[in-house]
């Protein structure tokens, strides 16, 4: 059963066709690696997934329901949490109060002027919060300002900062860009953790091939703004295609 | 239709200074990055080049006049400015009578000065703090500038007469061929609103014509670009917030006549000049002219009695009014660009 | 909650638990402490002899202790929007000029109490608010304070021209004998004067002891009562999930967005909270003086309360209020300070040196106080973004260095903005 669905997206930046009828389908509880070369419309398609871009035709749905036309936060409200290629998180609050953020958001909804409340009484919320934490190795730096931590942690911790919505799909873009080969390592195996103890649909955008290949159940290749082949890993890698498409950038 | 030009002339004036200071911010703007607060005081104290200038020409000496007599029959003091005394009465009058526009020779090292000074002093150490410091600092700024001013002057404005030559006024209807005193209008704002557009198109052709200027247009739309070809943009953006201090200060000096110089001018002057800038797209330099007398004329219009018994307290909101709504319908303005300033 | 779900997660770190009663404390504290300083601000303000020479110095006196107060209640809501979400408003001048207008308004047709004054004063300002904030709120960054600044000047331009039946144009709304008052009654002799059931704002007891002289007003504690309610809320603001989010829009609006919030909500909420501080500030201005004018809502109004809110600490629960306090003080007393004043100081000094001291010092003091306090206000924005708070926390980390004490009281706050510089 598929949990997103994409059907004949196009999207167009004045005279550039960045994606052109772009089909994908997503099973549920699966890993889906998108790849291709530089410019190939990768993150335009993750945009669209995600309300920051609305395409110029076709449909994206999620669960069933479009989300087209839905604001960012909305998306995320229906399931869908996306991880940046460089992380995004708040920098000025401290990692526990950056845990805190999602974890009310999960329970509140997009707005409560939940003003006389208090955070250090809200026990249940800070359970959440520390248990992720625990979750990804990172309790001991609870205390600590978000922005001071290595680039490492950052990336764990937009991680926990996506999971503990519980989200049903989580979007990574190039989750190990610009990472030394130990945090990639690290990250593939926090990334093959997630998914072995929890129910959830991954779509990932990468570069690093060592990454999709052992990660990725499906992997649909992006070329020029349209998919040139979707394949199980093992179709992947010596497709004459796909070469072509890589080779073909590198001699440029 | 003379009702109507009349308008459009009483705009010109405001419209011009409101440009003036609307090109400087928005230089500073473009080239630098910073808000800068504090460019009404530097009108301000363009407009005190010329207080300063008409002082020193009409220092004088006092002599003993034996032929006249004061009420109480004594010989009257008579004071002769220094000036009439070392070249003449008629050359030295001449001189003192056009203190103002006479004004911009010594307003232009002083304002490039102090722009140079304010630049490397001060602005330079915030242009990788948030654009909420620049404000706080340079609004600080301006209140320093503007007391030191007080501190100097005193807080009561100071008449600078124009020329004798151009005051009065003019019947311009006449001159477009209309009946005669249908539009009459003063002739010093003619001059001030001629003055701008000379300014105006000066920098504009200095932009666009010299290898300098293209330098910091090219600057202005890609920094980093730029600084990777191993040229030295930093040193041109300095000298771009000292010529954008001289605009700013010979839109003072002109404007004297006009409006006698006090020390809080430059903030009245800042906050529609803001408002001018945003309406024109920041960091578009054809935007904040262009907007800059549309304000001005818009105002003027909205003076008009047939407007205000319309839509009474019109004329004292439009322009805050034209920028709300050009803000929530254009956010990047008339001519902005995309993604200068937008979160 | 269930025990269950208590259970399934790990419990809290003892660390954690500790670290969030320490913080409880130190809030308390620091209630305690301001409310004792409010308390004691009579005495604590005039700590010198009346008949001495630095009696000019003393801040002690009724109208200069409800200024205080006022305008600490409007640095504080100024700090719960700029402070929390780092919008920027130039526009809060025209909250605390509505807030006079409304409740010199109730003054003139309901009844003297300032009660229903200062209630309508923040439900009006509170309107007002979030109107402006509606459509201001649109936009962020300079748009953000060129739109509250525009939405201020025409507040300001209309209270001056089309507006006058309502604000009495220049000469400001005042009170009448042929006001109605529903609930006093028609007035003769005198105008009657605000009180708050019967006890008047400007009654006052004075106490002489040795050279001392202390004023105790009405009207300075009903400020202080007000003001010690504000710091409080504001206290309950900071530390309640809602002000974690209001941080967490200033940090980042990027993910707030992607974390399912939605920040507009949120930064209207704060615009509409901080604007009901400032129509409570302004209501509470004219209890004290029964008079509302325009120029309470000129630009350079809301510049000033920007000033107090950096110059105490933008972001920390003291500074305001401290920034406030000490531009008041600036504004009062060290503008009273003239030539002939300072000869008396320096008279020590041989005469050439005494008058050079003088002419040195002169341009900074009485009339040119703006001057000090520009520069005064540079220097921080220049080298102490975290305001005078922050400043206090340095000098204290310096000292601790050699007694390893407690952390001080706002500590917290104070270094949170120093991480985020």
């Amino acid at each position: 059963m598929s949990i997103l669905e994409v059907r004949d997206i196009s999207k167009r930046f004045g005279g550039l066709q960045a994606l052109s009828d772009v089909n994908i389908s997503v099973a549920e509880n699966t890993v889906h690696a998108i790849i291709g070369p530089n410019g190939a419309g990768k993150s335009t398609l993750l945009n669209c997934f995600v309300g920051k871009l609305i395409p110029d035709t076709g449909s994206v749905s999620f669960d069933g329901q479009s989300v087209l036309g839905r604001k960012p936060h909305q998306i995320n409200q229906m399931g869908i949490s996306r991880v940046f290629q460089t992380p995004e998180i708040f920098a000025d609050l401290t990692v526990i109060e950056n845990m805190m953020v999602p974890c009310f958001a999960h329970r509140d909804g997009p707005f409560r002027l939940h003003a006389f409340e208090s955070v250090p009484k809200e026990r249940h919320i800070t359970e959440m919060a520390e248990a992720m934490l625990d979750d990804v190795s990172m309790l001991e730096k609870r205390d600590l300002h978000a922005g001071s931590l290595s680039r490492g942690d950052k990336r764990r911790l937009e991680m926990a900062m996506c999971l503990v919505q519980e989200p049903r799909l989580l979007l990574l873009d190039e989750p190990t860009a610009g990472m030394a080969r130990a945090d990639t390592n690290n990250t593939i195996q926090l990334l093959k953790d997630i998914r072995r103890t929890r129910n959830l649909t991954m779509v990932i955008i990468e570069h690093d091939m060592h990454v999709v290949f052992s990660l990725a159940d499906r992997i649909t290749v992006l070329a020029q703004g349209t998919p040139l082949v979707e394949d199980v890993p093992e179709n992947i890698k010596g497709h004459p295609k796909v070469r072509e498409a890589y080779l073909g950038e590198a001699q440029v | 239709m003379d009702a109507f030009l009349l308008q459009i002339l009483n705009g010109l004036d405001k419209g011009s200074a409101y440009a003036l200071i609307a090109l400087g911010l928005t230089l500073i703007f473009g080239t630098l990055g910073v808000v800068n607060f504090a460019h009404g005081a530097l009108f301000m104290i363009g407009a005190f080049c010329a207080v300063t200038l008409q002082r020193l020409l009409t220092l004088s000496y006092e002599t003993v006049d034996p032929e006249r007599t004061d009420f109480l029959g004594n010989p009257m003091t008579v004071e002769t400015p220094y000036v009439e005394a070392w070249f003449g009465p008629a050359t030295g009058g001449a001189l003192v009578d056009w203190a103002v526009p006479l004004a911009i020779v010594l307003a232009i090292p002083v304002m490039m000065l102090v722009g140079f000074v304010m630049e490397r002093g001060l602005i330079q150490h915030f242009y990788k703090r948030p654009h909420a410091d620049q404000i706080l600092v340079t609004f600080g700024l301006a209140i320093v500038l503007q007391e030191i001013v007080k501190a100097v002057y005193g807080a009561n404005p100071i008449p600078t007469p124009a020329p004798s030559a151009l005051r009065g006024s003019m019947d311009v209807g006449a001159l477009v061929g209309m009946e005669a005193y249908a539009v009459v209008y003063p002739i010093w704002r003619l001059v001030y609103f001629v003055f701008a557009a000379l300014v105006i198109g000066g920098v504009f052709a200095f932009l666009r014509f010299t290898t300098f200027g293209m330098v910091v247009r090219a600057g202005m739309a890609d920094r980093e670009t730029v600084g990777l070809l191993g040229i030295d943009i930093d040193k041109r953006f300095t000298l771009m917030f000292g010529l954008a201090a001289a605009v700013a200060g010979l839109a003072g000096v002109m404007y004297t006549p006009i409006l006698s110089p006090n020390y809080h001018m430059g903030m009245d002057f800042l906050v529609l000049s803001f408002v001018v800038v945003v309406v024109g797209g920041m960091g578009s330099l054809p935007g904040a002219v262009l907007a800059g007398f549309l304000l001005g004329i818009l105002q003027s219009f909205a003076s008009m009695n047939e407007v205000k018994s319309l839509i009474p307290g019109i004329d004292q909101i439009i322009i805050y009014l034209v920028a709300i709504v050009i803000l929530l319908t254009r956010p990047r303005g008339l001519m902005g660009r995309r993604g200068v300033m937008e979160e | 909650m269930t025990d269950a779900t208590q259970t399934a997660f790990p419990a809290q770190t003892p660390r954690a638990e500790a670290a969030r009663d320490a913080q409880g404390r130190r809030d308390r504290m620091l209630l305690l402490i301001v409310a004792l300083l409010a308390l004691a601000a009579p005495i604590l303000l005039n700590p010198f002899p009346t008949a001495s020479a630095l009696a000019q110095f003393n801040a002690g006196y009724p109208d200069l202790m409800q200024r205080f107060a006022i305008y600490g209640i409007l640095a504080i809501g100024f700090n719960i929007l700029f402070g929390l979400t780092g919008y920027l408003s130039f526009g809060h001048a025209a909250f605390l000029g509505v807030g006079s207008y409304s409740a010199v308004w109730m003054f003139k047709l309901l009844s003297m109490n300032v009660i229903p004054a200062i209630l309508l004063a923040t439900v009006i300002g509170g309107l007002f608010a979030l109107v402006i904030g509606f459509v201001s709120l649109r936009r962020s960054g300079i748009y953000f304070s060129i739109l509250t600044l525009a939405f201020a000047q025409m507040c300001y331009n209309l209270a001056y021209s089309v507006l006058t039946p309502i604000s009495n144009g220049e000469t400001g709304l005042q009170l009448s004998l042929s006001d109605p008052r529903v609930l006093d009654g028609p007035s003769s002799g005198s105008l009657p004067v605000t009180s708050l059931f019967g006890a008047e704002m400007r009654e006052a007891a004075t106490i002489t002891l040795g050279g001392w002289s202390w004023t105790f007003s009405v009207g300075y504690y009903v400020c202080a009562a007000l003001l010690l309610l504000a710091f409080w809320l504001s206290i309950r603001i900071f530390r309640s999930p809602f002000g974690l989010m209001l941080r967490a829009v200033k940090s980042n609006q990027n993910r707030m967005a992607y974390t399912g919030l939605s920040a507009r909500p949120y930064t209207l909420a704060a615009f509409v909270i901080s604007g009901m501080y400032a129509g409570l500030a302004g209501g509470l201005l004219a209890s004290m003086d029964p008079l509302a004018g325009a120029d309470r809502m000129q630009w350079t109004a809301s510049g000033e309360v920007v000033l107090m809110t950096i110059l105490g600490g933008a972001g920390t629960l003291l500074g305001p209020v401290l920034g406030a306090g000490v531009i008041k003080y600036f504004e009062n007393i060290f503008s009273k300070i003239n030539d002939a004043i300072l000869h008396q100081w320096v008279a020590v000094l041989p005469d050439g040196l005494e008058d050079a001291v003088v002419a040195v010092i002169h341009p900074f003091v009485g009339k040119g106080w703006h001057l000090t306090l520009g520069l005064i206000f540079m220097a921080v924005v220049i080298f102490l973004p975290g305001g005078l708070v922050e400043g206090a926390r340095r000098a204290g980390a310096v000292v601790r260095r050699r007694d390893r004490n407690a952390p001080s009281v706002e500590s917290d706050a104070a270094a949170r903005r120093a991480a985020a510089e």
